[in-house]
């Protein structure tokens, strides 16, 4: 790889890093109300559980990746998730879902649930 | 026998009511049967008093009206109890009315016990999860042409899963011998064509004879690996006939050891497993017997190596440093040599194979990663049934059964390790003993996600039970499987006995999971263990008959309803398919959910006997139910919990 391809590609990369950092922390404001609806007709709870605690056929999506991540994945999918193009939800409605998802409550410690010790 | 066919040995038999008309033979007896019938249906009802000498003199055609002696059930039951045969599983029906009357009456209903079912589903299901935890079969009875097909799905179950089931079958084979009307609809010719893809053996006696050598047979060929269930027509007619001679005789069944793997074959793959550097044992249908853990612990032991229970059976303690289950995929890449026991879908567990559009796959395995098989698993292929999977290729591959092989493999093994690899073998142990650590912390770090959510989540259900079934010292079966509940009882319970789990029915038909658990609770019985089935409510549906015979039969099994009011699973294939078509998932809910109006399992249950309560839907409720409930199953009986839960 010569230098010049290296640097445009660091460039690049850097770029899509800010990009991200900047979105993650200005993630499209979101109607939770309307998410958690979202969430119930559209069917993420049938993989990641109705309080997104995930389990065989999905992942956790408490404390999820920052929204582009999320977004990217509900889009074009690793693995097998199924695509959830624009034509069926929007990105309005992926801010929804992703403010529903934000609200789910952390774990406690498994250390105080006495018969989890 | 065809209609045609004249009997070398012409007896009167009980079923052909004019005892003279033999002599005139079949065409005859018919003839006479007609009149009389046509007199009865003439004459008034019984006079009052005698008209004529006609009422007080036998005629001379009488039928005859009884037997006195032993009778063909009689010595079906003889055959029976000669093969150790505890149990008769059964919904009644008329093909088979000799032998249940010789059941109950010349046999007493004692070895074999008839246990009556609802629906021959239950009865061949029930048999599927008693072989798996007895150890031994059990005889499903069926009705007929009916009876057979409603047996079918189970029969494929124990099929796709190797396991013993004798399915014993009535029939009335004689056309000249069947009532007119029902008993034509359900006879048939060839009975077993119904089945014959997906039984080891089938056999249709013509004579008593023939059935005590056909069922002995069919038991030998039954419980010799690979196993699978068999299926022997008990002729009606055979049945009800009189002995009429005293030649009959049942044959021993032979003491049949299970093969075992070529010596030499055995130490090459011992050479190839102590000299590889990440070798990892699949552990697929192994276990058969108690020894099954113990061995497949002491191979991993032996050579340090990390297990992967695919949970076709109990096959190892799930708290054994070395069960590495929990990460799968990732000790199977880093595998050098991989020793396959009897998997049932090797490419399954050596691929991904992705369910998008062309069902793209990649291997898991690295290039260059050398495989062995051992067992009898893929030696028992029909043509049409495709359970056998996709063709995988292997290094080396070792015809014999897997729990009987390894005792000669682990001499094998011993054989090999010399003083300088054993030192190197106990660093690699070590190291897998510290990740084995890592993720049983990490295990109960996701249980306590959504701990406190309504529905429950699974993850609370099972720690739950277990936290009750901890009282009982591991004298339990969890009889049910547990993909649909993310595997939580593996990761949560404590199994390290061969009985705690009863492993998948592989054959996928759904209704098996409540009968086979209540097989599974009939064989526990005499142990005094508790079986808890964590049923889904789909396949609860399938067989709530269940229930009654749970009840009426005083059989310990606890159930609890995993009820997310959904053929959950279809409903993640109809949301997948309606991405894929990007129409959205708001109709994937029409024909795959269980809801509007919601089930109450617990007034079901109740309606059948069952102690039940529900639909428990707050996560703190459901200590205190288990509670209660888990004294009514140590009582003797069974008891039922349905829990709202959280989908999977």
């Amino acid at each position: 790889m010569s230098r010049l391809v290296w640097m445009l590609g660091a460039g690049v990369l850097s770029g899509v890093v800010g990009w991200s950092a900047a979105l993650a922390q200005n993630a499209p404001a979101g109607n939770a109300a309307n998410g958690k609806k979202l969430f119930e007709t559209v069917g993420c709870f049938q993989c990641h559980g109705f309080a997104g605690q995930g389990g065989a056929a999905g992942p956790k999506l408490i404390d999820p990746t920052p929204f582009p991540a999320f977004i990217t994945q509900l889009r074009t999918p690793r693995q097998v998730m199924p695509p959830y193009t624009e034509r069926v939800l929007s990105d309005q409605q992926v801010a929804d879902i992703y403010a529903h998802v934000k609200t789910f409550p952390m774990p406690p410690d498994p250390a105080s649930i006495q018969i989890l010790r | 026998m065809g209609t045609g066919t004249v009997s070398k040995t012409p007896k009167i038999k009980r079923r052909q009511f004019l005892a003279g008309a033999m002599a005139a033979g079949p065409a005859a007896a018919i003839v006479a049967t007609t009149k009389s019938a046509n007199a009865q249906a003439a004459r008034p009802a019984v006079p009052a008093v005698p008209q004529t000498a006609g009422d007080t003199q036998a005629p001379s055609a009488l039928p005859r009206l009884t037997t006195n002696g032993k009778v063909g059930g009689d010595f079906m039951v003889d055959c029976l109890k000669a093969l150790d045969i505890d149990y008769v599983t059964s919904c009644p029906g008329s093909t088979f009315r000799g032998l249940q009357e010789s059941i109950i009456n010349y046999g007493m209903n004692s070895k074999p016990e008839f246990i009556t079912c609802t629906h021959e589903e239950i009865s061949v299901a029930m048999g599927h999860g008693y072989a798996k935890i007895a150890g031994k079969p059990l005889a499903a009875l069926v009705h007929g042409v009916v009876g057979t097909q409603h047996a079918a799905m189970a029969i494929y179950n124990a099929y796709c899963d190797q396991t013993p089931v004798i399915v014993l079958a009535g029939n009335v084979g004689q056309g000249t011998m069947r009532r007119p009307g029902v008993e034509w609809a359900h006879s048939a010719h060839d009975q077993a064509t119904i089945v014959r893809d997906y039984v080891k053996w089938d056999d249709q006696a013509t004579n008593l004879q023939d059935f005590a050598e056909g069922l002995v047979r069919a038991y030998d060929l039954a419980t010799t690996a690979p196993m699978a269930p068999v299926f022997v027509v008990a002729d009606a007619d055979q049945q009800e006939e009189e002995i009429e001679h005293e030649k009959l005789f049942i044959p021993k069944l032979r003491k049949r050891s299970q093969p075992t793997g070529d010596a030499v074959a055995l130490a090459e793959a011992a050479k190839m497993l102590v000299a590889a550097e990440s070798p990892v044992i699949i552990a697929g249908r192994v276990t058969r017997t108690a020894a099954g853990p113990k061995l497949i612990a002491q191979l991993a032991e032996t050579l340090q190596a990390p297990v992967i229970d695919d949970r076709a059976r109990m096959s190892m303690a799930n708290r054994h440093p070395l069960n590495h289950t929990e990460r799968r995929q990732a000790a199977i890449r880093g595998a050098d040599v991989i020793l396959a026991l009897e998997p049932y879908d090797l490419y399954g567990m050596l691929n991904n194979v992705n369910d998008l559009i062309g069902r793209p796959s990649q291997p898991i395995i690295r290039p260059g990663t050398k495989v062995i098989v051992l067992g009898t698993t893929d030696t028992q292929i029909k043509a049409n049934i495709t359970v056998y999977a996709r063709y995988t290729p292997a290094d080396l591959g070792i015809t014999g059964d897997a729990e009987a092989s390894l005792p000669l493999l682990i001499q094998a093994v011993e054989k090999e390790v010399t003083p300088q690899r054993r030192s190197a073998l106990a660093t690699r142990g070590q190291k897998l003993k510290e990740q084995s650590t890592g993720f049983m912390k990490a295990v109960h770090q996701q249980a306590a996600l959504a701990w406190n959510a309504s529905p429950v989540s699974t993850a609370r259900t099972c720690a739950e039970v277990w936290e009750q079934l901890k009282s009982i010292n591991g004298e339990y079966t969890m009889s049910s499987e547990a993909n649909f509940l993310s595997e939580w009882p593996y990761r949560l319970w404590n199994m390290d006995k061969h009985y705690n789990s009863m492993g998948r029915s592989v054959g996928g038909g759904v209704g098996y999971t409540c009968s086979a658990s209540l097989g599974a609770a009939l064989a526990n019985k005499e142990h005094g263990r508790i079986t808890v089935s964590l049923n889904g409510d789909g396949d609860l549906m399938m067989s709530p008959g269940v229930l009654w015979t749970a009840a009426h039969h005083k059989l310990p099994i606890l159930y609890v309803v995993h009820n997310n009011r959904a053929y959950h699973q279809e409903t993640m294939h109809l949301q997948r398919i309606a991405q894929r078509n990007q129409r959205g998932i708001e109709r994937a809910h029409i024909g795959t959910t269980i809801d509007n109006p919601n089930i109450d399992f617990a007034t079901l249950a109740k309606s059948m006997g069952v102690y039940a309560q529900g639909p428990i839907d707050n996560p703190a409720d459901l200590g205190p139910a288990i509670t209660r409930a888990l004294e009514v199953v140590k009582r003797g009986e069974p008891a039922l919990l349905d829990v709202v839960s959280q989908p999977r």
